[in-house]
C-alpha cells in the first residue's frame, strides 16, 4: 500500500486551493484525486466572468480562476491522478481508487482532505408530473454541453428554478440563438444573484416568474411543452393560473446538493440542514485527521470562499501530519448554535485553544429579512450585534469571532448565532 | 423631453428599483435607491451600458473541441449580438494560451476577442 501524508478527494477549487496551502505549510507528500479527465473541476465549464474578485481583486471567468491555481499546482510539482474514481475511504483514512492504469489501489493517508464538491438536484428529486422524455437536463449539463462539447440542447427553452447556474444558462443559450420563454421560481424570491437577474434575464427581456411552478410536461419521445401555474402560500399550484409554454428544452435549476456518498461510507457525522459534514473550528470532521472544505461541507455562492476555507483546511490538515497524525482530543469545546432565521453554522464546534486569531463563521438565513440584526449570544449574553439592510438565503452571511475575547469570558458552553428584529 | 426609465440596482442584494429621469440625453434625477451606489450605477447604465461578453469558439486539432473566449474589457451592451456574431464565424488552431487574442477590434468596438484556456494540441 502507498502512502501519502495527505491524499486530497477532488481536483476542483476547494482541492487545488487545499493542496496548496498544504505544500507552503512544508507537506511534501500529497495527492490530489480527480475523477474528471483534467483538473478545475466545475469551473472549467464557467465560462462567463464574474469570479475572483475578492482572491485576485480582479474579474475572471471560470477556467482562468481555475488556472491560477493549477499553474501553482504544476509550479509545486503536486501530485495528482486523474480520471480517477475514489470508491472507499475507511475511518482510519485508507482511501481505495481505481482507474484504468492502476486498476484497483489502496493509499494510507496521514490526512484526507474531502473536496468534492456538490451535485445538481435532478428531476426525480422534484416530483414534476407529466411524461419523461428527451430535452430535460439539470442547467449544469446543459452548461457542460454548451460550453465544453459545443452542444447546443435546443431552442426553445424553459427553465424551472432561478439558481445562478440557470439564470447563467438563460444568457448563455440567448447568446447562441436560443429563445428563452420564461424562468419559473417557486420560491416568492430568486435564489440566484441580483446581479444575475438583471444581466441574464432583464438584459434580454426573459421573463421571471416568482411564486410559480411547473404542474405538467408533455411529449412522449421529447419534450413538446411544459404547463406552469402560481403557487400560493402553501406552494401548491393556484387553478385558473396555468399557462403553457411550447419547448423543446426544460432546464432545472434547483438547488444544489453536497456530494457525501465517500464521507458516509466513512461514517463522518453529517449535518442534515447542509447534507455536509459537521466539521469543528479546523474544518476536521468528526473522523480524526479527515478534514472538509468547499461544496462538499456547504453550497457557496461565491469561489473565492471555496478558496479560502480550502486554505484554512490544507493549513489545518498540515498541522495533523505535523503533529504526527494523532487524534487529539479537545478539552474544552464550544457547541455553535444557529436559531431563529440562522439555518445552520460552518463551523458547529470551537476548541478556542486550536482557533486562529480570528474564526469566521458561516451561516445562512431561511428568508428574506429586511433591516434585521444577526445577534451572537455568548452562552446567554449577546456579545456582537449586527445591523442588515438586507440577507436572502441566497446569499451566505459571516460573522467573525476573535480568538482574544473567548478566552477572556472563558468556560463558555455555547455561542448561539440569531437573526432577531432588534 | 422627460424620459422615465425603470432600473433594479445590482449593487447589493437589496436590488432597489430605480427611477431615473433623463431629459435630452442626461440624467436629471436618479429616486428609489437607498445607497450612492445606486445613483452611480443608474447613470452608468441608462448613458453607457456595458457588458463583458463571454462565449466559445471551434478550435482545430486541439485536445478539447471548445476554447472559451471573452472581450477583453466590457463593450456596449447593443453590440453583444454583433459581437457574438463574430465569435460565432471564427475558427482557430490549436494550441492556444489564456490571453491569446482571438479576434482584433471585434464589431468594431476597439476591443478584442482572447482566449481564457489553455488548449493544447492533440
Amino acid at each position: 500500500m502507498s502512502k501519502y501524508d495527505i491524499v486530497i478527494v477532488g481536483g476542483g477549487p476547494a482541492g487545488l486551493a487545499a493542496a496548496i496551502s498544504a505544500r507552503k505549510a512544508g507537506v511534501q507528500k500529497i495527492l490530489i484525486l480527480e475523477r474528471d479527465h483534467e483538473l478545475g473541476g466545475i469551473l472549467n465549464q464557467c465560462i462567463h466572468n464574474g469570479f475572483g474578485l475578492h482572491t485576485f481583486k480582479e474579474e475572471l471567468t471560470g477556467p482562468e480562476y481555475a488556472y491560477r491555481y493549477m499553474k501553482q499546482v504544476y509550479d509545486e510539482k503536486i501530485e495528482y491522478k486523474l480520471n480517477t474514481m475514489v470508491m472507499n475511504i475507511s475511518n482510519d483514512r485508507v482511501v481505495t481508487a481505481m482507474n484504468r492504469e492502476d486498476g484497483m489501489f489502496e493509499i494510507e493517508a496521514g490526512a484526507v482532505i474531502l473536496a468534492m464538491g456538490c451535485r445538481e438536484r435532478p428531476r426525480g428529486a422534484l416530483n414534476i408530473p407529466g411524461y419523461r422524455p428527451a430535452g430535460i437536463f439539470s442547467a449544469g449539463t446543459a452548461q457542460r454541453l454548451v460550453n465544453m462539447e459545443g452542444y447546443m440542447p435546443g431552442r426553445e427553452v424553459v427553465i424551472l428554478g432561478s439558481g445562478d447556474i440557470g439564470l447563467i444558462m438563460a444568457r448563455r443559450m440567448t447568446l447562441e440563438g436560443a429563445k428563452v420563454k420564461v424562468v419559473a421560481e417557486l420560491m416568492p424570491y430568486s435564489g440566484g444573484l441580483k446581479r444575475n437577474i438583471v444581466q441574464c434575464l432583464d438584459d434580454f427581456g426573459i421573463p421571471l416568474k416568482l411564486s410559480h411552478t411547473i404542474i405538467d410536461i408533455e411529449g412522449k419521445d421529447h419534450i413538446s411543452a411544459v404547463t406552469i401555474a402560481e403557487v400560493g402560500p402553501d406552494r401548491k399550484p393556484v387553478s385558473g393560473t396555468e399557462e403553457r409554454y411550447t419547448c423543446d428544452t426544460l432546464l432545472l435549476s434547483c438547488g444544489l446538493i453536497p456530494e457525501n456518498e465517500l464521507s458516509r461510507g466513512a461514517g463522518v457525522e453529517m449535518n442534515p440542514v447542509t447534507s455536509g459534514p459537521i466539521v469543528d473550528e479546523s474544518l476536521e470532521t468528526s473522523i480524526p485527521g479527515v478534514f472538509a472544505c468547499g461544496n462538499v461541507l456547504h453550497v457557496h455562492d461565491l469561489v473565492d470562499f471555496v478558496s479560502e476555507e480550502a486554505d484554512r483546511a490544507g493549513k489545518n490538515a498540515a498541522k495533523f501530519v505535523d503533529g504526527g497524525c494523532k487524534a487529539e482530543k479537545s478539552k474544552e469545546v464550544i457547541e455553535l448554535k444557529a436559531e431563529g432565521g440562522a439555518r445552520y453554522t460552518v463551523p458547529s464546534t470551537i476548541d478556542v485553544s486550536k482557533m486562529d486569531d480570528l474564526l469566521t463563521v458561516r451561516f445562512r438565513v431561511g428568508a428574506v429579512y429586511k433591516d434585521a440584526f444577526v445577534n451572537v449570544y455568548v452562552d446567554d449574553n449577546r456579545v456582537m450585534h449586527i445591523k442588515k439592510r438586507i440577507m436572502a438565503p441566497g446569499e451566505m452571511e459571516q460573522v467573525i469571532l476573535q480568538k482574544s475575547k473567548l478566552e477572556a469570558a472563558g468556560n463558555i458552553k455555547k455561542i448561539t448565532i440569531k437573526v432577531e428584529e432588534e | 423631453m422627460t424620459e422615465l426609465r425603470e432600473l433594479t440596482c445590482i449593487g447589493c442584494p437589496m436590488g432597489c428599483q430605480l427611477h431615473v429621469e433623463i431629459e435630452d440625453g442626461v440624467v436629471k434625477n436618479v429616486t428609489g435607491n437607498t445607497c450612492a451606489t445606486g445613483d452611480v450605477y443608474a447613470r452608468k447604465e441608462v448613458t453607457n451600458p456595458t457588458r463583458i461578453v463571454t462565449s466559445t469558439v471551434v478550435i482545430k486539432n486541439g485536445d478539447k473541441p471548445r476554447l472559451s473566449v471573452k472581450t477583453e474589457s466590457d463593450v456596449p451592451k447593443k453590440a453583444i449580438f454583433k459581437v457574438m456574431d463574430e465569435i460565432n464565424h471564427v475558427v482557430v488552431e490549436a494550441p492556444t494560451e489564456i490571453g491569446d487574442t482571438i479576434i482584433e477590434n471585434v464589431a468594431d468596438t476597439g476591443v478584442s476577442v482572447v482566449a481564457t484556456r489553455n488548449i493544447g494540441k492533440r
